[in-house]
């Protein structure tokens, strides 16, 4: 039973990646990144070219997903950036329908780009067997390294964000321009810079999510729907407007896909959704909902 | 009367498809208080949306300093030293009392207000200025309000309904802080449904009807019935 908790919190953890961009750009713009998903894919795949574009030039080493991550970061963040401000920006406004048309547009794009550059074989970040290496607990429990990492990745990121947020001038601006877009550009910002700058620290967080999960299992250019269900259920789950709520909702998803996962091997997924359609019925609000005032 | 500092003439502003102003001509002097009174619907927060580039106008419509700033970004206007205190006060609600009042400072200009300064006026906002903004009374909130746009330390200070939805005692504690913000040289234009406080506290008043000026002077001159008629459209 330990065991199920433990292997559920850390799925959940990478859940929590996913959803954590999702949950900023809802939050500062009312933009659902339909996308989501692809996007992430697309940083696994980056990642993977970066990796051979190494080996090619014979640089190979246990450090290398290191290195690629830390050269995808600033590259999304522009991506994101410059796709906010030249292509989303455009879309929003009090109809919510423009912007899912035009993200939705982007995931198919993605989609076909990717099945044309990689093919539809399955592919993975070669880790140097980080993603076989594991630790041996007390009562018997082993636990993956890379797991690990990333549910320490996932803390990191999300306290990281929740301080930006809440504690500093950049998220003060994005607390403004969500609450009040007309008085926040009255008061000087300009609320397409900040905006682009919300999408552009989405991304850095995609990219993050888009190595891990290319190192923790394999990807395939068609991936990106099933990783957007996950992070938008984590979301719901969660509750809007607090990033540990989202965490906390992804959490929730892995341990009950876990629990399903051990009744049945068919299971895990679905009762993931019956759990999301659950919070949905009697809670829609979100389980841990921000409380204003 | 002192040098010109705003200068409106001919706007013309739309609200939607709608018309709302049809030419105003409206003159500001430096330091002088102006009320505008009209009906529902006249067309006064429009024309302080037009100020302030929340509502698109034509460029030479109006002019600050003789620059023509009609229909400039907003936040260009507030540089430039024009801020408003909008109608329904609109606090972040997201942001505490001094995260408001912080916000107000991101185009700030030199000038006498600081956080400081604005805690002397209102004290009570000091004793809050961790709390949420918009848990805090009604009048409290006006306070924050005004509070925000003179941290950008504004020439021109537009007020919109500062009275509406507060009791009457607490309207009063809010006009009774006007003329200590006014004292330095401050501008300021104040949108009012409450006739008799408009005109008491201003210089000049414009009387708004349906998108026009229906009626102008100076405010300890102008009688009931010029205004009821300006006001109404209609002889009293």
């Amino acid at each position: 039973m330990i065991e199920t908790l433990l292997q559920g919190v850390l799925l959940g953890s990478l859940y929590g990646l996913f959803a954590l961009g999702q949950s900023l750009m809802f939050g500062v713009m009312r933009l659902t990144n339909t996308a989501q998903g692809d996007f992430i894919i697309l940083a696994s795949f980056a990642a993977i070219a970066g990796m051979n574009g190494f080996a090619a030039a014979g640089l190979e080493a246990a450090f290398m997903p290191l290195l690629v991550t830390v050269l995808l970061v600033p590259l999304a963040f522009g991506f994101g950036y410059g796709l906010q401000r030249h292509v989303l920006n455009g879309t929003l406004g009090r109809d919510p329908l423009p912007s899912l048309v035009v993200t939705f547009g982007l995931s198919i794009v993605i989609q076909n780009l990717l099945l044309e550059l990689f093919s539809a074989d399955p592919r993975s970040i070669e880790t140097g067997g980080l993603n076989t290496a594991s630790l041996a607990l007390p009562g018997g429990l082993a636990v993956g390294v890379l797991p690990l990492l990333i549910f320490a990745v996932a803390l990191l990121a999300t306290g990281a964000l929740q301080w930006l947020f809440d504690s500093t001038r950049i998220g003060r601006a994005f607390r403004a321009v969500s609450d009040d877009r007309e008085i926040a550009e009255l008061m000087g910002l300009d609320a397409r810079k900040v905006y682009a700058l919300a999408t552009g620290i989405a991304f850095v967080l995609i990219a993050v999510a888009g190595v891990l999960q290319g190192m923790r299992t394999t990807v395939s250019p068609a991936d990106g729907p099933l990783l957007l269900l996950f992070a938008f259920e984590a979301v719901i789950i969660g509750g809007m407007g607090s990033f540990w709520g989202t965490l906390l909702g992804a959490l929730l998803l892995g341990i009950t896909q876990q629990i399903g996962f051990r009744l049945d091997p068919g299971w895990g997924i679905w009762a993931g959704h019956i759990v999301f359609l659950l919070v949905l019925v009697l809670r829609p609000q979100g389980l841990f909902p921000k409380t204003r005032g | 009367m002192s040098e010109l500092l705003l200068r409106v003439s001919g706007l013309t502003a739309f609200y939607g498809d709608a018309q709302a102003l049809f030419g105003i001509d409206v003159d500001l002097a430096e330091g002088e208080m102006v009320a505008i009174i009209g009906a529902n619907g006249a067309g006064k927060s429009t024309f302080l949306k037009a100020l302030t580039g929340l509502v698109k106008t034509p460029r030479d419509c109006i002019r600050f300093r003789g620059e023509a700033i009609g229909g400039l970004p907003p936040g260009e206007i507030v540089r430039r030293g024009i801020a408003l205190v909008p109608e329904g006060r609109r606090l972040f609600p997201s942001l505490s009392v001094e995260e408001n009042l912080s916000l107000g400072a991101f185009a700030r200009r030199p000038g006498p207000w600081s956080l400081a300064r604005l805690f002397k006026l209102f004290p009570i906002l000091e004793q809050k200025r961790a709390s949420p903004a918009t848990s805090l009374s009604g009048g409290q909130q006006q306070m924050v309000a005004i509070g925000r746009a003179l941290m950008s330390n504004p020439t021109v200070l537009l007020c919109d309904e500062l009275s509406l939805g507060l009791a009457p005692i607490v309207i009063k504690e809010i006009y009774d802080a006007l003329p200590t913000i006014c004292a330095e040289g401050m501008t300021a234009v104040i949108v009012e449904q409450d006739v008799s406080m408009a005109q008491r506290v201003s210089q000049r008043l414009y009387c708004f009807q349906e998108g026009r000026v229906s009626l102008q002077g100076a405010s300890d001159v102008l009688s009931r019935e010029q205004i009821s008629q300006a006001y109404f459209g209609v002889p009293a």
